[in-house]
């Protein structure tokens, strides 16, 4: 089945099975391996990426669904000349150690600022419920938070 | 001394007997005149049986798992809290329901999925609760969000989140998923008999 769909920007066309899950795609037919597998099961966040700006577990999310869809991965989030607040403070705050989940926790809090521009602990424990084997919760709560400030400046600035 | 044992002997023949005639007549069995065909009391007892079968399945977990008391969803046939701390404060927020739920469900994860995936809102608690207190809130419009017996009527047979409840799918392990008691179509038609028949509580025929 052909299924369309805009992915970072560029517009794209599959022709895939429609159950077949947009993890699968995203990884092993356009060649994006930013996102990852983990569970497979929804539960760990790792393929976390967005769809139309709402955050989504691609290893549970049928590609059928992604049909005329603005979908960003972790390589449309920013660039390497205008990262994205997240990514920026994920630098800055040297957050990821063996790295594999921090794509998916980056994701999941990139869509937290965008419907919480200066989240609280209660928000970040609400809503980034990835799993990080490493243990890097602390690190990624005051880079969220530095995150927010960004954010906040780049808007009160333009 | 002997009329004393008769007078006796009758006295504890009318206690006897006297509890049997009260239920007779109550059930009309002592009336002098032939029951109507479809009296009150069976279309009453038909609806009470409509409403037993109706209620077999929105007490089972299919449905009452996301009609919580706590703002907790549950999981599985044990009724278990949602995995990873979810609650109500989830909404619409950037961790929701359809982060990892979709319109259907997906047998690759094993995460359950159907149009308008939602917690039933807290006025609609149905967790811990009767099934008298169930249907009195099923059906009171405060609580009910202001549905007209029909409207109820109509979302318990055609909606179909309802209805997922018999195509519950696999679990992550790739169990199937236990589906309620009652056949659907069962199931259907006893909730159309019920509300055709006026929604009456059975609790509330006793009067």
């Amino acid at each position: 089945m052909k299924i369309s769909f805009s992915i970072n920007g560029q517009p794209q066309t599959v022709d895939v099975e429609e159950e077949t899950p947009l993890l699968w795609v995203v990884r092993d037919v356009l060649g994006l391996k930013g996102t990852k597998f983990g569970c497979g099961k929804a539960a760990c966040g790792a393929c976390t990426l967005h769809i139309n700006g709402e955050a989504v577990r691609s290893c549970s999310f049928a590609v059928k669904y992604a049909e005329g869809a603005n979908v960003t991965t972790i390589e449309g989030l920013g660039t390497n000349e205008n990262p994205h607040p997240v990514q920026q403070a994920w630098v800055e705050e040297i957050v990821p150690q063996c790295g594999y989940c921090q794509p998916g926790f980056m994701m999941a809090s990139a869509a937290l600022l965008s419907k919480v521009a200066d989240p609280t602990d209660d928000d970040i424990d609400n809503h980034i419920i990835n799993i990080c084997r490493c243990g890097t919760y602390y690190r990624m709560r005051k880079a969220i938070k530095r995150a927010a400030t960004i954010q906040n400046s780049k808007t009160s600035n333009s | 001394m002997k009329k004393v044992f008769w007078f006796f002997s009758f006295f504890l023949f009318l206690l006897l007997v006297s509890p049997l005639y009260s239920n007779l007549s109550s059930t009309g069995m002592v009336s002098a005149k032939p029951p109507p065909v479809n009296t009150a009391a069976e279309l009453s007892t038909s609806s009470a049986i409509a409403f037993d079968k109706m209620m077999d399945v929105l007490t089972h977990q299919r449905c009452v798992n996301c009609h919580p008391s706590d703002n907790v969803p549950k999981q599985s046939e044990a009724s278990h809290a949602h995995r990873f701390d979810i609650s109500r404060v989830n909404g619409q927020g950037a961790t929701n329901c359809n982060t990892c739920h979709q319109a259907s469900n997906n047998l690759y994860s094993g995460v359950p999925g159907a149009p308008d995936w939602a917690l039933a809102p807290h006025t609609m608690r149905w967790e811990g609760l009767s099934r008298i207190e169930i249907a009195r809130s099923m059906m009171d419009p405060a609580t009910n969000g202001n549905r007209s017996p029909e409207d109820i009527m109509h979302h318990l047979t055609e909606h179909e989140l309802v209805l997922w409840a018999w195509e519950p799918g696999v679990d992550a392990e790739g169990k199937p998923r236990e589906q309620p008691p009652v056949p659907k179509d069962e199931y259907i038609k006893a909730v159309k008999e019920w509300i055709e028949a006026g929604a009456i509580i059975p609790e509330e025929t006793v009067n």
